[in-house]
């Protein structure tokens, strides 16, 4: 079929280490630019990355060496999507306090999940917050 | 060993200005050393005024935004002046998401910050 417009797919199992994973990141972002993504947009999925994996890795497997971090993508010109799966023991993503709000403003940490949140066109959590689904939609400028 | 400084300093009057050595601060050990250069201005140099002159920086992480906002508790906790600066677009954007921009006080241009300092 439309061998042209199949989705441009990674997968892949990272280690446990906060420094394992940029050249992934980076590799993700260049098959975007391919696709013709946007500064701004590709400055969002950087950032959805970088904070949805180094969670995984950090609070999810702990840096725990014997833990991998699995990473499934997909990229189209229209459409960037991943999972992440740690093997940690999961959490409750709603249990995890609102850091952008007065009284937490000064609180360190807890802001990933929020920056995810933002720039992401979908957020999903699933068996128990072991697994964090995403998906970024280009938008499209309004015609005329 | 080689000291790899995160931060440039420079005085103007009676102020210090702060300028990032890396475009991306995601790097965990980076971004502790980074920390450490930071708290060091107002807890061992007891520097009062401070602007940090985002202009080099193109992308940074929740984790370095943590060490920023200890900072900012330091520098209040020393009495210290800080304002931040020359910050792109883009970051201002991460800032604002966070709510950021209310804690922190932000110019667009270093010399905005200097003449309220």
């Amino acid at each position: 079929m439309s061998t042209n417009n199949a989705p441009k797919t990674i997968q892949c199992a990272l280690p446990s280490s906060l420094t394992a994973y940029h050249d992934l990141v980076q590799q993700i972002l260049d098959s975007l630019t391919k696709l013709e993504w946007q500064a701004g947009e590709l400055f969002g999925v950087h950032m959805a990355l970088e904070e949805s994996i180094s969670n995984a890795i950090r609070h999810g497997n702990k840096e725990d060496p014997a833990k991998v971090v699995h990473i499934e993508c997909q990229m189209s010109a229209d459409r960037f999507w991943v999972r992440i799966c740690d093997e940690g023991e999961g959490y409750d993503p709603s249990a995890v306090p609102d850091c952008c709000s007065p009284e937490n403003l000064e609180v360190p940490g807890g802001r990933g999940l929020a920056l995810i949140s933002a720039y992401m066109s979908s957020v999903e959590h699933s068996i128990c917050g072991k697994c964090l689904t995403m998906e970024k939609l280009k938008t499209v400028p309004p015609a005329g | 060993m080689g000291t790899i400084h995160r931060i440039d300093v420079s005085e103007s009057a009676n102020i210090s200005v702060v300028r990032f050595t890396d475009k991306k601060i995601i790097d965990p050990e980076a971004i502790q050393e980074l920390g450490q250069e930071l708290f060091d201005l107002v807890e061992k140099d007891d520097r009062k005024k401070l602007v940090l002159n985002f202009s080099n920086v193109e992308f940074l992480s929740s984790a370095a935004l943590g060490k920023l906002i200890t900072f900012e508790k330091k520098a209040k906790r020393h009495d210290a002046e800080l304002i931040l600066s020359n910050i792109s677009p883009e970051i201002y954007q991460v800032f604002s998401i966070t709510n950021l921009d209310k804690l922190f006080q932000i110019k667009d241009s270093e010399a905005d910050a200097l003449a309220v300092l």
